[in-house]
């Protein structure tokens, strides 16, 4: 059995309105239906762009949320039905690591008060000096100085804080830590640290995490199997190699062909898929597929209409996709215009927009797929759009992104008024 | 990772960090008195309420003349308009009974200190326990405790709606003239500034992370109101009491001013004095002018004070 289970979690966070009395207008489908288990002593990641669900659903484990339907089994127990003190007593075995460290540190508490808070809580150690001792113990794991104690959060470096907040986790000597987006707020050279630190850590006390986070490199280091969230439910799920090498739910696709490739050969060569459209809202979910209004593969009728489950494709990859084999297959053509299409009837100057802001983000901000969920250009650059006869922008833009010089987007815009 | 690249690490930041190896680590707090030390605003303020405190404290004991003895009643005609100024026996002349005004000053400032620090006590205290009520409820309570703070929340907007001046004088009407009415009307007015002024600190607090982590801790509510978020909200409320002060020893002046303060000539008070040179302003304006400047500058020394407070506790506000 599974160490941690969820099976069809809801949030639903009821929208209010009214002066006296609060009517009930709506709900916002944070959380609508996930399952998903994690097993002892693996790390399980969970990514998806902002708005998704992703950290409603690790704060619902943790209980900071109410769990509309739906249950959080921990090893045997269930979690959504227990009543508030036993909550809190079995909080001890779940612990969370938060993606501000500043923000999740008391600013008025030293570090030796922030990392007792949690032990005085459960009743762990007599007096403060044996709960000194462990609090050194553990500064000394996640590589602090033990004259960090009587110091604030405020005197501490980004990096430092994230550790504190790590220590914090481990002092109760939890079985499962979350970890809501741990090194987004970091600097590069300090995430790959703590992603060690965490690495470290999980080998040496055997701990299970349940990793959030929309850094789909990191993810992809530090996870045994990715769960992909998109509108409050899990559209893949894979062993975090397979996911990887062949992503079978379409949206998955897209964002998988958000990753840069260090080598500019490769980098200007690769299939890339940009989506349209917004997220839509989360308190008016498209009917059917959660994701077929923004779909490049959407088919008329089944898309629309079913909600697909996610389904077992073998060896553990689980999609929620009615037609996941016919597109890893090719049977399955191409619904959606493409971007490069749908810009041919508009203006030149229309085209050199969409251009510049289709690229920027692709290279300058790739893992992040929230930083851009307005890309207005849809774009599927594969090398038979070049083919698209009598499209004369089609052909310049695509042949102007497989040139791969510095001066690319000055001949881009030059063909551009020509066409 | 091996172990030996941990203990590396280790031993990097422990050199790194050995610089302040000797610093305990600065609290919030501290800076902030730091801060405080280093403000001019600060500093004049705070030598205008040390004098203020210690006239008042001594000033009985230094007064030349009693405060209520009529001595020089002979020199002072009211009627015909002949007012004695000041002079060498009379520092700031006599009042309108013939009784020494620098020392009636000097008695009255106990008074007015009395009624500014007892009125910004009583609106502190109550609104300081129905702040952190609708506080905690609104912030933990879950649906339940939201509807508790909604309904005090309408009650103190109830509060706010009345005219404080009304509420005073209303507040008077039943207790009787005296100044245990003036205290009490004066700190109720205060009430509902400073439990509006709590809860909404501590609902910004609530939805920190840190309060997130308490909970996630498994933190006790009681423990994460009292320990996480008060400790973080109680900046706002101390610059308002410092801040209140002023208003109260201006508010406890105009209420003495419309004639329900102490009714005892025998303790003079600045506001009854300064109620009682309006009848005489244009024969005797200073008998108006002193009892008038003292409650400005003592309203200036406690706002200064205030306003250094609140730049000092919250650095970002410095524009």
């Amino acid at each position: 059995m599974s160490l941690l289970e969820l099976d069809g979690v809801k949030v639903h966070f009821p929208i209010k309105k009214g002066i006296f009395v609060d009517r009930t207008v709506g709900h916002v489908y944070a959380v609508d239906g996930v399952s998903l288990k994690v097993e002892a002593g693996e790390t399980y990641g969970l990514v998806g762009e902002s708005g998704c669900g992703k950290t409603t659903l690790g704060r619902s484990v943790l209980r900071l949320v109410d769990i509309t339907e739906g249950s959080v089994v921990l090893d045997g127990t269930d979690l959504a039905k227990l009543p508030g003190e036993e909550m809190r007593r079995f909080r001890r075995r779940l612990q969370m690591v938060f993606q501000d460290p500043l923000g999740s540190l008391n600013p008025r508490q030293n570090i030796e008060s922030i990392l007792s808070e949690g032990m005085i809580a459960h009743g762990i150690g007599k007096d403060q000096e044996e709960r000194r001792e462990k609090i050194k113990s553990i500064l000394d794991k996640v590589g602090l100085p033990s004259n960090a104690l009587s110091r604030y959060p405020h005197e501490f470096s980004g990096g430092q804080r994230q550790r504190i907040g790590i220590a914090r986790a481990l002092v109760l000597e939890p079985d499962v830590i979350i970890c809501d987006e741990p090194v987004s707020a970091l600097d590069v050279s300090v995430q790959a640290q703590v992603i060690n630190l965490l690495d470290e850590l999980q080998e040496e006390l055997g701990l299970t995490y349940l990793v959030i986070a929309h850094d789909l490199a990191v993810v992809r280091h530090i996870s045994d199997t990715i769960g992909v969230m998109y509108l409050g439910s899990l559209v893949e799920e894979a062993p975090s190699d397979a996911l990887y090498a062949e992503p079978k739910h379409p949206y998955t696709k897209a964002l998988m062909s958000a990753v840069p490739v260090p080598d500019p050969e490769v980098e200007d060569r690769r299939e890339r898929i940009l989506l349209t459209g917004d997220l839509p809202s989360p308190a008016n979910p498209p009917s059917g597929c959660r994701f077929h209004t923004r779909c490049p593969w959407a088919q008329a009728e089944r898309c629309a209409t079913e909600r697909p489950q996610l389904r077992d494709l073998g060896d553990g990859h689980r999609v929620a996709c009615h037609f996941a084999e016919e597109i890893a297959s090719g049977e399955l053509a191409l619904t959606r215009p493409t971007g490069i299409e749908a810009v041919t009837e508009g203006e030149g100057a229309v085209v050199e927009q969409t251009e510049d802001e289709a690229k920027v983000p692709a290279v300058l901000l790739p893992a992040d797929s929230t930083t851009k969920p307005d890309a207005t250009a849809v774009k599927e650059k594969v090398p038979s759009a070049a083919e698209a006869p009598g499209d004369r922008t089609a052909g310049a833009v695509a042949k102007d992104l497989d040139a791969a010089g510095p001066d690319a987007s000055d001949s881009d815009k030059e063909q551009d008024k020509t066409g | 990772m091996s172990v030996a690249t941990k203990t590396d690490k280790i031993q990097r930041l422990a050199e790194l960090t050995a610089g302040s190896e000797t610093s305990t680590g600065a609290s919030l707090w501290r800076e902030a008195l730091g801060r405080l030390k280093t403000s001019k605003m600060a500093i004049i303020g705070a030598v205008i309420i040390a004098a203020f405190v210690v006239v008042a404290i001594v000033g009985p004991f230094l007064a030349p003349h009693s405060p209520s003895a009529q001595i020089w009643r002979g020199e002072v005609f009211p009627n015909k308009g002949e007012f004695v100024g000041a002079r060498g026996e009379n520092w700031f002349g006599l009042d309108h009974l013939g009784r020494d005004l620098f020392s009636r000053m000097l008695v009255g400032a106990r008074q007015t200190l009395l009624v500014g620090i007892v009125a910004t006590l009583i609106g502190l205290v109550a609104g300081f326990v129905i702040g952190i009520v609708s506080g905690a409820a609104a912030t933990l309570g879950g649906e339940t405790g939201q509807r508790v703070d909604s309904v005090i929340m309408r009650f103190i907007d109830m509060m706010l709606a009345l005219p404080s001046l009304l509420l005073a004088v209303s507040i008077a009407a039943v207790m009787g003239q005296s100044l245990t009415t003036v205290m009490i009307a004066v700190g109720v007015v205060q009430v509902p500034v400073f439990a509006r002024l709590l809860r909404g600190a501590m609902l910004v607090q609530g939805g920190a992370d840190y309060v997130l982590a308490a909970q996630s801790l498994g933190v006790r509510k009681r423990r994460i109101v009292l320990s996480q978020i008060l400790p973080n909200s109680l900046s706002p409320v101390i610059v308002q009491a410092t801040l209140s002060l002023a208003t109260a020893i201006i508010e406890a002046a105009a209420l003495s001013y419309l004639g329900l303060g102490n009714p005892d000539p025998a303790i003079p008070e600045w506001g009854v004095m300064l109620a009682q040179a309006q009848r005489f302003f244009s024969y005797a304006p200073m008998m108006g002018v002193y009892p008038a400047v003292g409650i400005i500058i003592t309203a200036l020394g406690f706002t200064l004070l205030g306003e250094a407070m609140r730049e000092a506790l919250d650095p970002k506000l410095k524009g």
